[in-house]
């Protein structure tokens, strides 16, 4: 049987940052996902936002992860070399009504400690941001809300554990988990049995499924659906900030911002829905888009639509973020009511995870060479000539550019296949640089992305596939 | 930085580039290089197998490839050059300059004494078009379906779907039948034709291939490859007809839903594009608002035959090699074509009134089908020139000769009475 110390579940944005945090000690650290890439469901399809907390209920666990987590994003971003960007966000009261709940939010993000929030004027609010609705009446700025890439922020975390000894069993799910005597022994998996002393749940949508192999389910997890439109870069009716609405008491409502790639992104809603799996659009959700974002952003121009998505995250009911360790099962580590701010809080929670085993006596030894940096794939088009120049000389596929709109060239697709934890389907290739993320989606690329990945991974390309197995992108070869 | 000089660069290999390449070699070009990103010239006719190319032109019909290989050929008589597997990532519009990269030259700057423009166009998507449902493998644009089965010999799929009457879509439903694939519909949001009459009959009704105007896709099914969609009719408004709304099982849709002209390198150069055509605004020397900057093809405007792209672009390289040479005409003033009756883009958008008068093919395409009718040109209540049409259709692009020496200036309309 294979045996390790701590078995992560889910290779999300929590469990790979627990995952990592953990590989700063002397113990086997092996992390077990469903997905065939690193990733996650919910981590991979969210707003994308790095927040600070200022809207956090106080007090609660959640409030203290987010609100910690915002400021240590600076220097994980550059150790990770992850896209990162403090660009900002502003709350633009439009009526009277949302007017007059601006003391109370800034009141409440006090109690956060975010202090840096300020008040604005509708003047200074426009001319910050000129396509505003131009009825704004003031509204707050909030300085430190910030956006990153939320594919490559998972990938560094998956890879730096990677480099500093984690090992990963992707397309493998856990069946079951065996206790005795009050102690964790071993995880099933589709993959074979392993031993291990210690499991942590970070499976999100499905934390209550895992719950329950150890009969701790004590919540159910219900998927939220969130639909997005993402604008093409050229789209007519820009922001620079994250432009969220005033939340009412029933939904904390729609946002335009910029994503790290330079689209505009809108969205999202928010419906609750039986299925864990069902991440298909409709057309009244996204018809509400457009109507709710319309009011912050009059001229917004969602024709100019290069994608829509949706996103499960995982609505705990009851409602809240848990830690939990038990005193009648030694070794078992479950996280609940991981929500919207997840990607915010995974690295806090890596720490915060780790600090509480270590008080319940877990004997995880420092290590003195952890790997703290991370080297992602150079990015072809954000280089100067003279460097493009350069790249080229050292290897000619950085001369073959592969995906036209988003100038992704054969060297950084090989290299996203390549390297350890590497990509292995034309979506995974998509997350990793780019190709296929732009304007004609993969219409001119996605042949030629195919071909790449049948010949680097040495299959033929029928078994290619979109993502999971069974997405098979050809059927076969023509008639002969 | 790798430097190369020329009389006339052109942006893209496809049958627009490579008729003005010839085209500004035959006028006087001494050195003209076509900069493409693929390995070979041809564009996208490399994968347009299937006959129908060249009958204007040529009178016969020829195939893809035995169309662009009488230019190539021509090409070669006459010492064009090629800078293959090369992606254009700049044009300076001003300094006539061109930066591209290539594998074996590393970035490349091409200066030139005129620019042509032939980037062509892509295909709309399902993204674009906001089709709800899920997102799984088995949807293709028509092209890209074209490419792995014509150039990659791969079949995409087994029962088809397709969204859209386009040329392309047509055309791979034949295809993908003769590839033994069964092609369930195709469906059309319009009540009329979106591409050639010629083609309904030959790719579809030839085949036994339903036809379903006024109806669209609503939703797309299958989490991991697609199973099925739900086809419905529109109302007036082109809103879907839910209660009518069928399912139907499928592995694969394909997109044939427009195609839009790819102009980012000339939006870069800050070059005026027409929101209509979706490509730069031109005059008949297929002049830009940049002087030393030519475009052809469907980087101007979307066109439904080759022959006229080819026609087209001949003028773009002739007058570009013009301009190099500093030969260009001389001129004194411009009018503005506009959209007149029933139709709804006009190309070129400007004529050049010069020293030299000439007989200018005004392109254009009407909004609506219509019967019966009158193609008329005028300059205020002259009428420069006019023709009778027995039928008009969106999908079928028209076009009409004036001559600039009965133009003053001013507006010139086109419109269809």
């Amino acid at each position: 049987m294979r045996k390790t110390d701590v078995v992560v579940i889910g290779a999300g944005a929590v469990g790979c940052a627990v995952a990592r945090e953990l590989t700063k000690y002397k113990v086997n650290v092996l992390v077990i996902d469903k997905n065939e890439d690193v990733g996650g469901d919910a981590s991979k399809s969210n707003s994308a936002i790095i927040h600070t907390g200022y809207d956090a209920a106080p007090e609660t666990l959640e409030s203290q992860l987010v609100v910690a987590a915002n400021p240590m994003y600076d220097a994980l971003t550059r150790d990770l070399d992850v896209p990162f960007k403090r660009i900002g966000a502003i709350l633009p009261a439009i009526t009277d009504e949302q007017f007059a709940q601006l003391p109370a939010i800034k009141e409440k993000a006090f109690r956060n400690r975010v202090y840096d929030v300020e008040y604005l004027s509708g003047a200074q609010l426009l001319e910050m941001e000129p396509n505003l609705n131009p009825a704004v009446k003031g509204g707050l700025y909030i300085p430190r809300e910030s956006i990153i890439d939320p594919f490559i922020y998972v990938q560094a975390l998956a890879e730096n554990a990677y480099d500093n000894g984690a090992e990963f069993m992707l397309g493998t799910k856990v069946v079951g988990i065996t206790t005795e005597n009050g102690k964790v022994r071993s995880v099933q998996t589709t993959d074979g049995d392993v031993e291990t002393k210690y499991v942590i749940n970070c499976a999100g949508l499905y934390c209550d499924d895992i719950a329950a192999m150890v009969g701790k389910a004590e919540y159910e997890v219900v998927a939220r659906k969130g639909q997005f439109y993402i604008l093409d870069k050229n789209t007519s009716c820009q922001v620079r900030h994250i432009v969220l609405p005033i939340p009412t008491k029933i939904t904390k409502g729609k946002l335009m911002c910029p994503t790290i790639h330079g689209n505009m992104l809108v969205g999202p809603t928010a419906e609750d829905q039986p299925s864990k799996t069902d991440k298909s659009t409709n057309a009244e959700g996204l018809e509400s888009i457009a109507r709710d974002v319309r009011n912050l952003v009059p001229n917004v121009n969602l024709r100019e639509t290069i994608t829509q998505y949706s996103g499960l995250r995982p609505n705990r009911k009851p409602e809240g973020l848990h830690f939990d360790m038990y005193d009648d099962l030694e070794g078992y580590v479950n996280l609940s009511g991981v929500r919207s701010t997840g990607l915010t809080l995974s690295v806090s929670m890596g720490k915060y995870v780790v600090q509480q085993m270590l008080y319940r006596g877990a004997d995880f030894e420092l290590k003195q060479d952890f790997i703290r940096k991370r080297k992602g794939i150079v990015k072809f088009c954000e280089q100067t000539p003279e460097k493009q120049d350069e790249l080229i000389r050292e290897d000619p596929r950085y001369g073959n550019i592969v995906c036209r709109c988003e100038t992704v060239t054969e060297a950084e697709i090989v290299q996203a296949i390549r390297r350890p934890l590497g990509a292995r389907s034309v979506d995974a290739v998509k997350r990793r640089v780019g190709a296929g993320m732009g304007r004609c989606h993969g219409g001119f690329c996605g042949p030629k992305v195919i071909e790449i990945l049948s010949r680097e991974l040495g299959v033929a390309s029928e078994a290619i596939c979109k993502n999971d197995p069974g997405s098979n992108m050809v059927t076969g070869k023509n008639r002969s | 930085m790798y430097t190369v000089k020329c009389d006339v660069a052109v942006v893209g290999a496809g049958p627009a580039g490579l008729a003005a390449a010839v085209a500004a070699r035959e006028n006087g070009a001494a050195s003209v290089l076509v900069i493409e990103r693929d390995s070979a010239p041809g564009g996208i006719l490399q994968q347009c197998i299937h006959p129908g190319f060249g009958l204007t032109r040529y009178g016969e019909e020829l195939t893809g490839p035995e169309y662009y290989s009488r230019f190539t050929e021509k090409a070669a008589a006459l010492g064009v050059e090629y800078l293959l597997d090369s992606m254009v990532l700049d044009v300076d519009a001003d300094g006539g300059k061109v930066v591209c990269v290539n594998g074996k030259y590393g970035v490349t700057c091409v200066e030139a004494g005129s620019v042509v423009l032939a980037m062509g166009c892509r295909e709309r998507t399902r993204e674009n078009i906001v089709i709800p449902g899920t997102r799984p493998a088995g949807l293709y644009t028509a092209g890209s379906a074209q490419r792995l089965i014509n150039r990659q010999n791969i079949m995409v799929g087994k029962k088809v779907v397709i969204l859209g009457s386009g040329d392309i879509g047509m055309i791979m439903a034949r295809r993908m039948t003769l590839e033994g694939a069964e092609v369930v519909m195709v469906v059309e949001l319009m009540d009329y034709l979106a591409g050639l009459t010629r083609n309904r009959v030959q790719c579809l009704d030839d085949f036994g291939i339903p036809l379903r105007l006024g109806h669209t896709i609503t939703r797309i099914e299958g989490d991991k490859r697609v199973t099925g969609v739900y086809v419905a009719p529109v109302d007036e408004n082109k809103k879907p007809i839910l209660e009518k709304e069928e399912y139907v099982p499928c592995d694969t849709v394909l997109f044939s839903v427009g195609l839009i002209p790819e102009n980012e390198l000339t939006r870069k150069a800050s070059i005026a594009v027409d929101g209509r055509t979706n490509g730069p605004t031109v005059n008949q020397y297929m002049q830009t608002t940049k002087p030393a900057v030519f475009a052809c093809g469907n980087v101007v405007h979307v066109n439904d035959l080759v022959d006229n792209v080819s026609a087209e672009s001949e003028q773009a390289g002739k007058y570009a090699a013009r301009y190099a040479a500093g030969k260009f005409p001389s001129v004194q003033g411009e009018a503005v074509c506009t959209a007149g009756a029933n139709v709804r883009y006009v190309c070129p958008q400007k004529v050049a009134l010069s020293d030299e008068a000439d007989n200018v093919t005004l392109y254009f395409r009407v909004l609506a089908p219509q019967r019966d009718v009158t193609l008329r040109v005028r300059c205020g209540d002259t009428v420069l020139a006019q023709k009778k049409e027995f039928r008009v259709n969106p999908g079928e692009m028209n076009s009409i000769a004036v001559n600039t020496a009965d133009v003053a200036g001013g507006e010139i309309v086109v419109e269809v009475v």
